[in-house]
């Protein structure tokens, strides 16, 4: 049984490295003949015209990440809470089954909703409406259902002694839920959000069809931008030699991006523990 | 048992080197079987349509290996002319500073045109006008002669054939061009300009002939007065065309000139076609 545990935690281990390797492997033509320094200091990322920087893509992503947790983290958290605390039963079974159905709503069909349905929307405020806010609004639609669900689940697993000892205590309901309930399952939900940010990170499909794709570094809501996922979707099928191996230096720099996230999250929450 | 299964294979085995010698006869020379490898190199345009043929001509005749190697036109050239590949192949059409001895034979064409929506009332735009809009100089359509209202500028993904056409026939450098969205596929850059009245694009005129067929409210704008279409390309008018070329050092003889006969006969139209290029046949 243990064997088998750490054989699993073994294999899963390798691959991470593994693929990292091979990302440096395919990156290290680019790194060599380029140098590391140009991709955060060239004028532009025109690979064809051997200029290759990936800092406005690495804003881009960072900018629709932040933008889809700013509101899909409290949107999440207030659905959990209406749907475990406020609303009636038989509602809340229904309400929950439609979270689920929109978790498992694949990223293409986002995408193609958002290019058809909330593009020309937009693009009355600016055409052709695919930039960063249509962008932001696709991928908090698209974590919405993870921040959710697993809010949800934190609020349930909240021990029915402290939701007791309030009401012993004279605490209104209202009180009871978000001064004793929410700061409980505060854990959970960091969690939840955790997932829904690296969702939004990586997600690739939907933020190509609905995000303008130019790269540049966005100064306003209504600007177009290019993330680091879009940018390998979009050139790799074209892309020969530095080019190319410049795509899997986006790659690496989007590792590095989500490693930086994860180490920041874990030592925020040990502080956090430890205060 | 293990015999007879032998026996079996082999005479299968047997069955299927006559076959292949039967229909290489009336190819090559008599008695030699087709087999062997073949090895292409060159432009990064023209690697898909020559492995689908390859793909093809393999199942055809299973002697033989048809190998796609890609690394640009130039490459392409220069393998072909030394003689490192069995065929080149190159994206454009030979000039007369490449090597003597290399022989073209286009497989297809390649045409890219202008596209906007159906309900704009700009017919045709001139070089400079194209230029002057892609270059951030023109943005409203009523300084080309249309509604007033902004031009929506929507470029292809950067290493694209169509990029690498246009801003070579335009005369831009791709840092150069200010786009206001840049569309991946064919598809989504079809969509965005049906979505946007203002918008204008260019895309590869098979691609833009079947959305227009489908009822997509796009059009084709003429260049240079000559209409976008295929026959057009075809027929060698349109300006913003290149022959997609299989290059050889001299005449091809045994296996090139069987492969690249297949290549060039109308039985790979269908192939040519599902890339969006213009066959060369009717």
């Amino acid at each position: 049984m243990l064997t088998g545990v750490r054989f699993a935690g073994l294999l899963a281990a390798t691959i991470v490295l593994l693929i990292a390797g091979f990302l440096l492997w395919r990156a290290w033509p680019a790194l060599s003949t380029i140098g590391p320094l140009r991709f955060a200091s060239d004028d532009g990322w025109f690979p064809t015209a051997d200029r290759f920087n990936l800092l406005p893509m690495l804003w881009g992503t960072l900018a629709v990440t932040v933008g889809a947790v700013l509101i899909a983290g409290p949107m999440g958290v207030l659905s959990a809470m209406f749907c475990r605390h406020y609303a009636p039963p038989k509602l809340a079974v229904i309400y929950r089954r439609m979270i689920e159905l929109l978790a498992g709503i694949p990223s293409v069909v986002y995408g193609f909703w958002g290019l058809v349905v909330l593009a020309p929307w937009v693009a009355e405020l600016r055409p052709p409406g695919l930039n960063l806010l249509t962008g932001v609004l696709i991928l908090s639609l698209m974590i919405l259902p993870t921040v959710a669900l697993f809010a949800d689940a934190a609020l349930a697993g909240v021990s029915a002694e402290h939701t007791r000892s309030a009401a012993a205590l004279g605490l209104s309901p209202h009180a009871t839920l978000w001064r004793v309930v929410l700061p409980a399952s505060s854990s959970g939900i960091a969690t939840g959000v955790l997932l829904g940010i690296g969702r939004a990170i990586g997600e690739t499909m939907a933020v190509l069809m609905v995000c303008g794709n130019i790269v540049q570094t966005p100064t306003s809501l209504l600007d177009p931008v290019r993330t680091l996922t879009a940018n390998i979707a979009l050139e790799m099928g074209y892309a020969l030699g530095d080019h190319r191996s410049s795509l899997f230096v986006t790659g690496l720099a989007l590792l590095i991006m989500i490693a930086v996230l994860v180490g920041a999250a874990e030592w925020l929450s040990r502080g956090r523990l430890r205060g | 048992m293990r015999f007879i299964g032998l026996c079996c294979l082999g005479f299968l085995v047997a069955a299927l080197i006559g076959c292949d010698r039967g229909e290489a006869s009336t190819n090559i020379e008599l008695g030699k079987p087709l087999s062997g490898r073949l090895l292409l190199s060159g432009s990064s345009t023209i690697a898909p349509l020559a492995s689908e043929i390859g793909k093809r001509f393999e199942a055809a005749h299973p002697g033989v290996r048809i190998d796609v190697q890609t690394g640009g036109s130039s490459k392409g050239v220069a393998d072909a002319a030394t003689g490192r590949v069995d065929v080149g192949m190159a994206s454009r059409a030979l000039k007369p500073q490449d090597p003597e001895n290399l022989v073209a034979h286009t497989i297809a064409l390649d045409g890219v045109c202008m596209m906007v929506h159906a309900d704009n009332p700009v017919a045709s735009l001139t070089n400079e006008q194209v230029r002057g809009i892609y270059a951030g100089a023109i943005d409203d359509w009523s300084q080309v002669g249309g509604e007033p209202g902004p031009i929506v500028v929507i470029n292809r993904a950067e290493g694209r054939s169509e990029v690498e056409m246009f801003t070579t026939y335009f005369d831009l450098a791709t840092p150069e061009v200010e786009a206001d969205s840049i569309a991946g596929d064919n598809e989504q850059g079809i969509t965005v300009l049906a979505n946007n009245p203002g918008a204008i694009t260019y895309m590869s005129i098979g691609t833009g002939e079947s959305a227009v067929a489908r009822g997509e409210p796009v059009k084709l704008l003429p260049m240079d007065g000559v209409p976008a279409t295929t026959a057009a390309v075809r027929e060698g008018r349109f300006p913003i065309a290149r022959p997609l070329n299989l290059l050889t050092s001299g005449e091809p003889d045994g296996l090139a000139a069987v492969f690249i006969g297949y290549a060039t006969s109308p039985e790979v139209t269908d192939l040519v076609l599902n890339l969006n290029y213009v066959p060369t046949h009717e």
